[in-house]
């Protein structure tokens, strides 16, 4: 991709530089090389410019100007990041990809794609140049070598210039119909891998459904977010265009320093009964696609499953707190199971109340959702907001469920058949989207997204 | 035509960090000579005599500008004939294929003061006294299905245009007008044409963009060995996309023209519209020839 060359193999980032005639110095090449995942990284992030043109930049205006000078600003640099600027920053290489079982950011920026192009190099070298794009994004530096040059386009769309890496983390995934045969692949479709069924009450609409690619940038800035899923998009022109895009949000972390379980547009606690990310082996067993599962390429990915859930929030706001609990099954104000008190407190569906009847209602969204508790999937779902319903004038907010799962059909559909049957949650909600992508394990370093696939 | 740069945040920051270094500031508005020299300092390393010179580059685009507004003027004075003679249906036919005289070297136009306005502005760019040229005559010919009150406009939209023709020698074409020029013609078919906003009343948009594409792949044709010398992978990805553009319009070709832009469904204005993002992205690199 053009305009988005880096320099590899420089061991340290280095402003090329060089004297004209009059002895000024003259930067020819502005380039922060960064191919350091560690996490350690000497190169000159977005905020650390910003740092720069502080602290070093007066001297340099004033005509303190030189090698020396800008050397010497260079090294402060290193000095100047702080723990806070590398426990911002999430490595984009590791044995599965980050997004999944790392802990929620604030904010989501999901994306699908579909391919333009029928030559299966072209698939490759836009998932090279994704791969090399995301390692630098999500450090938190500006893309490319031309950011300086006045006859070009600049190589980063600089909206996230001298903002922090905000934990964005990108993570990348194939839908079905990337095996339709246009690249030869189609004979590595993992068996069963499909769009998902109809289940009753879907009010799908197209313009929410489906694509050949699946990215989702999370991270605790939405314009950060943005940044990278903007880029993206702009590196893919001419061989994958956007098919349709959400965003979303939760509760920060300014607003929630504890961290609690976030709540829905509709006002209730929702994850509470997500499986613990810290167990492995509850991972590999609920989440990571083992090599066994087969094909061997999505060995450590896992596949996603993605609705855009509408909530009918006027009339959810027009019924009563009992009905509101009954619905959902917990109660309102702790989260805790009808019937309890905390949280976390164990849900008893068995539980009859003094006139013998079930104390959560079997057709509650936690009894059905719940079952008898041996299948699990790891939810990691944001609000939306996107404006109101023209036709109606009610507001157009919901759910973007996103759901990982080791089996999309013996998890997701399993408990979505029966939700969609008898959900009494179905009243206020209907499902308008919906699409399903195989995400790749993760990458190591020299390595790009989807490399055991190709 | 927009020859300032926007400067984004993170140029920003850096013309700060590197002020008084000598390299920023001053080249978009120097002519080509100039802008040579300043790309053989900045690259100490390149002999000033391998600088590339866009002398004939230059010259041959001048040569298709004072073309293009040649049969310009006379495609014009046909179509404000028409209108003059009440002759309402030539004067329809006569509209759109004049205009793409113009449409293909419009960043000339735009460069060259009120021209563009007076020649080109639509209903609402400009204060409604002063609203003439193409898109006057085009409302009353299509909405009022006359030719009736066109006459001064006729006559002056025929003027200007002679104006255009007079004022095109004097214009001073530099590479760099050349580079952006050719963006800004596939810019402006991603902000008005694509969307159908340009030709409200005739409807004939598909004209004006393939007028469009066209004057930008003239200068992509000019350009190319030069580019190609600077990085020919660029080069033929540009052209490469340039052929699938041409491709994406083929099918809405009518005989000497294009069909009506209302025959278009929105899915394949979306599929113009992304295959010109395509194209204009790498087309917006074109300026590593600029000695970078």
């Amino acid at each position: 991709m053009k305009g988005f060359k880096r320099q590899k193999g420089q061991e340290k980032p280095q402003y090329a530089e060089s004297h004209n005639e009059q002895g000024d110095l003259v930067k020819k090449d502005a380039t922060l090389v960064k191919d350091d995942p560690s996490g350690k990284s000497k190169s000159v992030s977005r905020r650390d410019l910003l740092k720069l043109a502080g602290v070093g930049g007066l001297g340099l205006l004033l005509g303190g100007g030189g090698v020396g000078a800008v050397l010497s600003a260079g090294q402060r640099l290193e000095s100047m990041m702080t723990d806070a600027d590398t426990k911002d920053v999430i490595s984009f290489y590791g044995k599965h990809q980050a997004g999944i079982v790392t802990p929620a950011q604030d904010f989501i920026y999901f994306a699908a794609f579909d391919l333009t192009t029928s030559d299966k190099e072209q698939v490759r070298s836009l998932f090279k140049a994704w791969t090399e794009a995301s390692t630098t994004m999500t450090s938190g530096v500006l893309l490319g070598n031309d950011n300086e040059n006045l006859n070009l386009p600049p190589s980063d769309t600089g909206e996230a210039a001298g903002l922090s890496p905000s934990r964005t983390t990108i993570t990348f995934g194939v839908g079905p119909s990337f095996f339709d045969g246009r690249y030869g692949l189609a004979g590595l479709k993992p068996a069963g891998f499909r769009e998902l069924p109809r289940f009753q009450g879907d009010a799908l609409e197209e313009q929410w459904c489906g694509g050949d690619i699946g990215v989702q940038v999370c991270a605790n800035d939405l314009q950060v977010a943005f940044h990278a899923l903007r880029n993206l998009a702009r590196i893919a022109r001419g061989t994958a265009v956007l098919r349709w895009t959400q965003e979303g949000f939760q509760r920060t972390a300014q607003a929630d320093p504890a961290g609690s379980t976030p709540r829905n547009l509709l006002g209730f606690k929702d994850g509470t009964g997500n499986p613990d990310t810290s167990k492995a082996d509850e991972m590999n067993r609920l989440v990571w696609t083992q090599t066994s599962d087969g094909p061997a390429w999505m060995g450590d990915g896992s596949y996603m499953a993605v609705r855009r859930v509408r909530m009918r929030v006027e009339v959810w706001d027009r019924s009563t707190l009992g009905d509101q609990e009954d619905t959902f099954g917990r109660h309102r104000s702790s989260g805790a199971p009808l019937g309890k008190v905390k949280e976390f407190d164990k849900l008893d569906l068995a539980a009859k109340n003094p006139e013998g009847k079930p104390v959560t209602p079997p057709t509650s969204h936690v009894a059905l959702a719940h079952g008898n508790g041996s299948i699990n999937i790891l939810r990691r779902s944001y609000s939306y907001s996107s404006g109101l319903d023209k036709q109606t004038g009610q507001l157009d907010a919901g759910l973007l469920f996103i759901s990982y799962q080791r089996d999309l059909f013996k998890q997701f559909v399993h408990i979505q058949e029966k939700l969609a049957r008898n959900d009494k949650l179905n009243e206020y909600i209907v499902h308008k989207g919906s699409a399903v992508f195989a995400c790749f394990p993760g990458v190591s370093q020299g390595g790009y997204i989807g490399d055991t696939l190709f | 035509m927009k020859l300032r740069y926007a400067v984004p945040a993170g140029v920003l920051v850096s013309s700060i960090l590197f002020a008084g270094c000598g390299q920023t500031g001053t080249a978009t508005q120097q002519p080509a000579a100039t802008t040579k020299d300043a790309g053989a300092t900045t690259q100490t390393t390149t002999p000033a005599a391998s600088a590339p010179n866009f002398d004939q580059a230059v010259a041959a685009y001048r040569t298709y500008a004072i073309e293009q507004c040649d049969t310009f003027v006379k495609k014009t004075e046909e179509f404000t004939n028409a209108v003059k003679a009440g002759e309402l249906d030539k004067a329809k036919a006569l509209y759109a294929p004049a205009r793409m005289y113009y449409e293909r070297i419009e960043p000339i136009a735009e460069a060259l003061g009120d021209l563009d306005p007076n020649i080109d502005a639509r209903d609402g760019d400009v204060d409604a006294a002063d609203w003439r040229g193409f898109h006057r005559i085009e409302k009353t010919l299509w909405e009022e299905n006359t030719t009736k009150g066109m006459d001064e406009f006729s006559d002056r939209l025929l003027s200007d245009a002679k104006l255009l023709r007079a004022k095109v020698e004097t214009v001073n074409i530099d590479a760099s007008l050349m580079v952006t020029g050719a963006v800004e013609l596939l810019n402006e078919v991603s902000t008005s044409k694509v969307t159908g906003e340009e030709e409200r009343y005739s409807h004939t948009d598909l004209y004006d963009f393939a007028a469009n594409v066209e004057g930008a792949q003239k200068i992509y044709d000019i350009l190319k060995t030069d580019l190609n010398q600077k990085d020919a992978a660029l080069e033929k990805q540009i052209g490469e996309r340039f052929t699938a553009l041409q491709q994406e319009l083929a099918p809405f070709k009518d005989g000497e023209g294009y069909v009506s832009y209302t025959k278009l469904k929105p899915e394949e204005v979306k599929k113009l519209s992304q295959n010109l993002d395509a194209l204009a992205e790498p087309l917006s690199q074109m300026g590593k020839l600029l000695g970078v």
